[in-house]
């Protein structure tokens, strides 16, 4: 029997970091088109931060998010758009205007231990209507049993599906199927899985992942995601259909999209350079990336020592405030 | 010189923190501790510290005006309003230190003055509290057009309620970055950061202002409102010098709370009492005038 697999494209969300927020409406009109001519069932349009999260913090939107993802709804055909949103972020409202703009699944995201903020959105995304996922960030900083515990919050609240996200990159392919299978045999959702490839492990953690149980896995064309991007959607595609699961995706049309829709527009590969390694090293969350870059240049200091810091502090995601202040005083020591 | 009788509503973590620090108080006495549940450790101290205790709510309060001048309402949003009205009632003053936020909002050291008269105050959030003073300080020199907060708080010092209502934070404290800071428009973040050993509350303020420039005048004006804060949250200060980036403007604070009830780390939850402390010092000042006068 044909084992069955939703591939979800994070391009017009998590590539959105690359992009430093900037996408125009013509490049989301472009990628949905491309995503729903190739069949993808589910792919996400938000700020890389989620909903709301155009700020002086993370980078102001170029465009309102609203607008790209109902210029997204209008291309896409039958696949359908994901929404992120960060409770102490996103609010309730902003959900409700991301579901009138063309949303039909929200993708409530926590740092790991942090589950029990996200009741609320979680209670009206069911509301809603929306096909609902509890999305646990930084899955690499909590042990098992935390991430089974959080999990079943999320569970508790009505989330459908729940994520364990590696949102630095930092997880290796034994530890993924450990907490994948640990969700299994917990929870009754489904589970899914989201990496970054900060460490070159994304296709063989997304491997891990599904070997253990998880039937959504994140990618994302040409891997375009905060640091060294995401798995890359139609690599995964490929793979996938050699190991026999069935995703329903046109691989062609996939690599059609990517080369000749995205590949032009982006602004660098997503290579794996020194610092998004250093970020897969420390476990350090993958947007903070060209923050540290521009800090690192700016007060003429060693980006991997910034990294190392943010590393030994425990930020968690969201905290890009500290990238500044921490190359600062770096800079001052010296 | 006669000390107003305070009650505090809800003997929960932030209820005993403001019996502490109320106890340091020169202008109010510490009265009566009012839950509903008799084995709380709130009203165990409070019994213990010889203060009165009620276990049967509001309608426990109600029945004894003679104990209290001032309440101090450390609920929930949803039980104050009706606190609110019966307090009210009886012609005593109500400090709201939910998110209720029927009364305007209070920062001591940015409108205190304009509302120490009104009889039911609130105490935004303590985002708000951390980074409203810094914000007001701006537009003073210069117009502030936009304020974004970002709260960051030891997960351990984000209690039930703050979890269960964060959009009601950020909501609100948005709301107050605007009304009480003067910005045209607020935004607000809340982040929760698990590590141990737990991590100081962090603010950082990133305004944008309607002209460059003017460095050392605002400068001066952050620095005047940091020490105004200080008075009465003594572990409030700057992590390092603003940021000034064109019209952008970034400051970064930590908030390390007195130590009362809660461990340092939680500058945010101390914020909270000591500055609803500092409205009712004020209060208290103002009622005294009274009294003597009578």
């Amino acid at each position: 029997m044909t084992k069955q697999l939703t591939v979800l494209d994070v391009t017009l969300r998590d590539g959105s970091h690359s992009m430093r927020h900037a996408f125009t409406e013509q490049q989301v009109r472009d990628v949905a088109r491309g995503l729903g001519e190739a069949k993808v069932k589910y792919f996400e349009v938000s700020h890389g931060d989620g909903l709301g999260g155009s700020s002086l913090q993370y980078g102001f939107s170029k465009v309102d998010e609203l607008k790209l993802i109902a210029a997204a709804k209008e291309e896409c055909g039958d696949s359908a758009i994901s929404v992120l949103i960060l409770p102490g972020i996103g609010l309730k409202e902003d959900l409700k205007n991301a579901v009138k703009a063309g949303a039909t699944m929200a993708r409530v995201a926590t740092h790991v231990t942090e589950a029990n903020v996200a009741g609320q959105h979680i209670y009206l995304s069911r509301e809603l209507g929306l096909k609902t996922v509890g999305f646990l960030m930084m899955a690499h900083m909590a042990p098992t049993s935390v991430i089974v515990e959080q999990a079943k919050l999320f569970e508790s609240y009505g989330a459908e599906i729940i994520y364990v996200t590696d949102s630095a990159g930092a997880m290796l392919p034994h530890e993924v199927k450990e907490r994948v299978a640990a969700l299994k045999s917990h929870v009754a959702c489904e589970i899914g899985f989201h990496a970054h490839n900060n460490l070159s492990l994304a296709m063989a953690n997304t491997m891990a992942a599904v070997e253990a149980g998880a039937t959504y896995v994140d990618g994302s064309l040409r891997c375009l995601g905060a640091g060294s991007g995401n798995t890359q959607t139609e690599v995964m595609v490929a793979v996938f259909d050699r190991l026999g699961y069935e995703t329903g995706i046109d691989l062609y049309r996939t690599i059609d999209v990517a080369n000749e829709v995205v590949a032009p527009f982006m602004p660098r590969p997503q290579e794996i350079t020194g610092s998004s390694l250093m970020m897969g090293y420390a476990g350090v969350y993958s947007s903070f990336l060209l923050f540290t870059q521009e800090a690192a240049k700016k007060y003429n200091v060693d980006e991997r020592e910034i990294l190392v810091e943010l590393g030994k502090m425990k930020a968690v995601g969201g905290q890009e405030d500290l990238i500044a202040e921490i190359a600062r005083n770096i800079a001052v020591v010296k | 010189m006669v000390k107003l009788k305070v009650a505090i509503l809800g003997s929960g973590n932030i209820g005993t923190d403001l019996m502490y620090k109320i106890e340091r108080s020169e202008y109010l006495t510490m009265s009566v501790m009012v839950g509903i549940d008799p084995t709380s450790d709130g009203i165990q101290r409070a019994k213990d510290r010889g203060y009165h205790t009620i276990t049967n709510g509001i309608a426990g309060l109600i029945a004894c005006p003679e104990l209290f001048d001032i309440v101090f309402d450390a609920t929930t949003a949803n039980a104050h309003s009706a606190h609110s009205e019966q307090v009210l009632a009886l012609g005593k003053k109500i400090v709201d230190l939910t998110p209720a936020a029927i009364g305007p909002f209070v920062v001591p050291c940015a409108n205190l003055e304009k509302y120490v008269a009104v009889d039911n105050v609130n105490m935004v959030t303590c985002g708000g509290q951390a980074t409203i003073p810094i914000v007001y300080a701006i537009n003073q020199v210069v117009d502030v057009t936009y304020a974004e907060i970002v709260a960051t708080v030891a997960s351990k010092s984000a209690g039930p309620g703050t979890r269960a209502n964060i959009d009601e934070f950020t909501r609100t404290t948005a709301r107050a970055l605007e009304e009480v800071g003067g910005a045209n428009k607020g935004k607000a973040i809340i982040i929760l950061n698990p590590a141990e050993p737990p991590i100081m509350m962090r603010d950082t303020v990133h305004v944008l202002v309607n002209e460059g420039g003017k460095e050392e005048e605002i400068t001066k004006a952050i620095e005047e409102i940091v020490n105004a804060v200080q008075q009465y949250v003594p572990g409030y200060r700057m992590t390092s010098a603003p940021i000034f980036e064109g019209q952008q403007i970034s400051v970064f604070l930590e908030v390390e709370g007195a130590g009362d009830f809660f461990p340092p780390y939680s500058g945010n939850l101390d914020i909270m009492t000591a500055a609803a402390v500092q409205v009712g010092n004020q209060m208290a000042k103002l009622q005294h005038g009274t009294v003597k006068s009578n």
